[in-house]
């Protein structure tokens, strides 16, 4: 078993234990989590379960980015402006987008982490952001059931992946005025609007 | 012959041949020519200097330490805002891409001891390696359906890691600048304009180290002279500019004038740093006993990043390891006999005293350099305007000297030099946004770096060959714009700023 694996496995269980005892204390912290290993069952949470926590997280932190630091500084009126290439300009942050997909790549980098994550799209401003495989059968999915999400197992180069899409939508103006009249966008994408699923979160957990 | 004979003859065959291989195997400090007869092929101009030292990069048994290259290398691939780092493809649809070059592993295109396949930047692959994931570039820009596979990164247009210079909208943004600059000037060190402003201490005025940020790594060896097993020194330091009858030099040294002149007109005298701060450092908290010679680690004391460049350069690279000195005798490249057995420490560029930066950015270099280039400097303009600097007939920042360009300020919070002249050497694009575009246009930078003469001229003449991506840059977004859409997000047309940075 790979150590990110074992990892991950182990992340599962003691997740899981900690779920329980928080259910039956009503509260999550002060216990030994190796006093419950021992007590309890290795039933663990499911690799959806886990997917659909760790999208959760993401989103919350990538909406209060959004709407608490890219939206307020743009309503004061603030010096300090979005920017695709903020790494060069000055007095510039960056996209809630790009610090989405920031945040990936340290995970990636993080052997402890024991899961990847991608915001992938069959149109992709960005060509190492295109789907492939079964990530477009899960934006086609989410396409056609907007308030659904797509589950699958797969395997890739011999190993086998949990792999959860969830839909990425046009939420706000900015999102959809830039990805319509970026330079590196396709004649064949879509013109997006409001509520449009433009791409899609990938979560993919290794089983083996 | 008798039995005794042939018992002599084979103890002394036994002894003679274990004596020579004895010699032979590498040590931590070997310099011996036999010694490399272990190595299995020889090694590239990054790593010869430290060859020796094989647990630099290798395990016990042999095997190659991956995480060895980014000991030395990890800060400036950050640097460089590497554009295939290993993050991007630990996703796991990357992994057919990977069947073809495990790009996670820098050794998959940087093998090393194999000099019959390695080319520029210690490459160890084809040349024409970007095709594997690149197929499709001719229908994403079809300006570059013709090209060859093996012209990508030779052409003066992109590179592997350092696009930093060379992406679409940077290109876009510094179209059509002149090739030389409005107000042509590199930074100045704020000592240099502290200096020229007639007084105060170039430096905060505190009793402690400056303890100047680096996050550069060096390599990991029990011999390190610059990690834990040296007592922690402490340099001393008044908090106001000390005249020569505050020196606290020793008595049979007091009696040098001339030392005490050089000192007191030292920015380390209006610094207050006195004779004793360098000479009998604190060690651990207590005094020290006085010494003439002043070790690296203790420059380091106050100028942490300057020496950590340094000894992540071929200057101090052997230091860092924990090998002896280097030497020019012992460099690849031509070096003046008469500077053969020079020793390179902070001393080298920088005679004690004096520390007279304008010696150490020329000076100090072609006292040893000899090549075509560094002999070629005197006869180029960036030469007349460094002396027309020095002279004084010309504004500070105007001139030009090796260490503008190879030893460049850089700016993180307070401007210093980065004295890892390498950093910004290969490839010679890495020199364009730190050096360049301080007094030229992005594509006048980029011709010239991309033309072999110069180098060989040290940038005598005007480059004579042109690199195509800013023409390209400029007709993909005017493509783009003619297409109708409403290009909300597009980079508006380059402006012409006199100072790009």
């Amino acid at each position: 078993m790979k150590p990110h694996t074992r990892t991950f496995l182990s992340a599962v269980l003691l997740s899981g234990s900690a779920v329980m005892l928080a259910g039956a204390t009503g509260c999550g912290g002060g216990s030994s989590s190796d006093a419950v290993a021992q007590t309890t069952p290795p039933t663990g949470i499911t690799p959806q379960k886990f997917a659909d926590a760790v999208h959760a997280v993401m989103m919350a932190d990538r909406t209060v980015y959004a709407k608490q630091v890219v939206t307020r500084l743009k309503k004061q009126e603030a010096p300090v402006k979005p920017s695709e290439y903020w790494q060069d300009e000055e007095h510039t942050i960056p996209l809630p987008a790009q610090m989405f997909r920031m945040g990936a790549e340290l995970v990636n980098d993080n052997p402890e982490a024991g899961f990847t994550y991608a915001l992938k799209s069959k149109w992709p401003l960005n060509p190492q952001n295109k789907a492939e495989g079964v990530e477009i059968e899960g934006l086609e999915y989410i396409a056609e059931h907007p308030d659904e999400n797509f589950y699958k197992t797969e395997e890739i180069a011999g190993a086998n992946y949990f792999t959860a899409v969830y839909a990425d939508k046009a939420v706000a103006e900015a999102c959809w005025s830039c990805h319509n009249g970026h330079a590196n966008r396709e004649v064949s994408y879509p013109e997006f609007k409001a509520g449009d699923v433009m791409g899609g979160v990938v979560v993919r957990i290794p089983l083996d | 012959m008798s039995n005794v004979t042939l018992w002599a003859i084979w103890l002394l065959l036994t002894v003679g041949l274990g004596g020579l291989l004895a010699c032979a195997v590498p040590t931590s400090d070997s310099t011996s020519e036999l010694s490399t007869v272990f190595l299995p092929g020889e090694t590239t101009h990054g790593h010869y200097q430290i060859e020796m030292k094989c647990a630099a990069c290798h395990e016990p048994g042999g095997s190659v330490r991956e995480e060895s290259c980014r000991d030395c290398h990890a800060a400036e691939l950050r640097q460089a805002r590497d554009t295939h780092p290993e993050s991007k493809f630990r996703d796991p649809t990357k992994a057919k891409l990977l069947q073809h070059i495990d790009a996670r592993s820098c050794i998959a295109c940087h093998s090393e001891h194999v000099p019959e396949r390695t080319h520029a930047m210690g490459l160890t692959l084809p040349t024409d390696y970007c095709f594997h994931c690149h197929q499709s570039i001719g229908e994403d820009r079809p300006s570059h359906a013709a090209f060859q596979y093996d012209s990508c990164a030779t052409a003066g247009c992109h590179n592997y890691h350092d696009n930093t210079a060379l992406y679409e909208n940077f290109l876009l943004k510094h179209a059509g600048e002149p090739d030389i600059l409005e107000s042509p000037l590199l930074r100045l060190r704020r000592s240099q304009t502290v200096g020229r402003q007639g007084g105060g201490s170039p430096f905060r005025s505190e009793r402690q180290p400056l303890g100047t940020r680096s996050d550069r790594k060096r390599l990991p060896t029990s011999s390190d002279p610059t990690t834990s097993n040296r007592p922690t020194e402490t340099v001393t330091r008044s908090t106001i500019q000390l005249t020569i009858d505050d020196h606290d030099a020793l008595s049979s040294h007091a009696s040098d004038h001339s030392l005490l002149t050089a000192w007191v007109e030292s920015s380390h005298a209006r610094a207050g740093v006195n004779c004793s701060g360098c000479h009998q450092p604190k060690r651990d908290g207590g005094a020290s006993r006085w010494s003439d010679a002043v070790g690296h680690e203790t420059c380091r004391q106050c100028h942490a990043s300057e020496v950590d460049g340094f000894l992540a350069s071929r200057h101090g690279m052997r230091l860092a390891a924990g090998l002896s000195r280097m030497q020019p005798s012992n460099a690849r490249l031509p070096m003046k006999s008469s500077a053969a057995h020079e020793s390179l420490t902070c001393n080298a560029c920088h005679p004690a005293h004096r520390y007279d930066t304008a010696e150490a950015a020329v000076a100090a270099c072609l006292k040893c350099h000899d090549d075509q280039h560094s002999r070629e400097y005197a006869g180029s303009s960036h030469y007349r305007l460094w002396l027309a600097e020095v002279s004084g007939k010309a504004p500070a920042g105007s001139g030009v000297s090796c260490a503008s360009c190879h030893l460049p300020r850089t700016e993180d919070g307070r401007v210093s030099v980065e004295h890892n002249q390498n950093a910004n050497l290969r490839p010679k694009e890495k020199m364009v946004r730190s050096v360049c575009l301080n007094c030229h246009g992005l594509q006048f930078s980029l011709d010239a770096l991309a033309d072999p003469q110069l180098t060989a001229n040290c940038y005598s003449t005007p480059p004579s060959v042109h690199v195509e991506s800013l023409d390209m840059a400029q007709s993909w977004f005017e493509s783009k714009s003619r297409k109708g859409r409403s290009h909300k997000g597009l980079p508006g047309p380059a402006a012409k700023p006199a100072q790009p940075h």
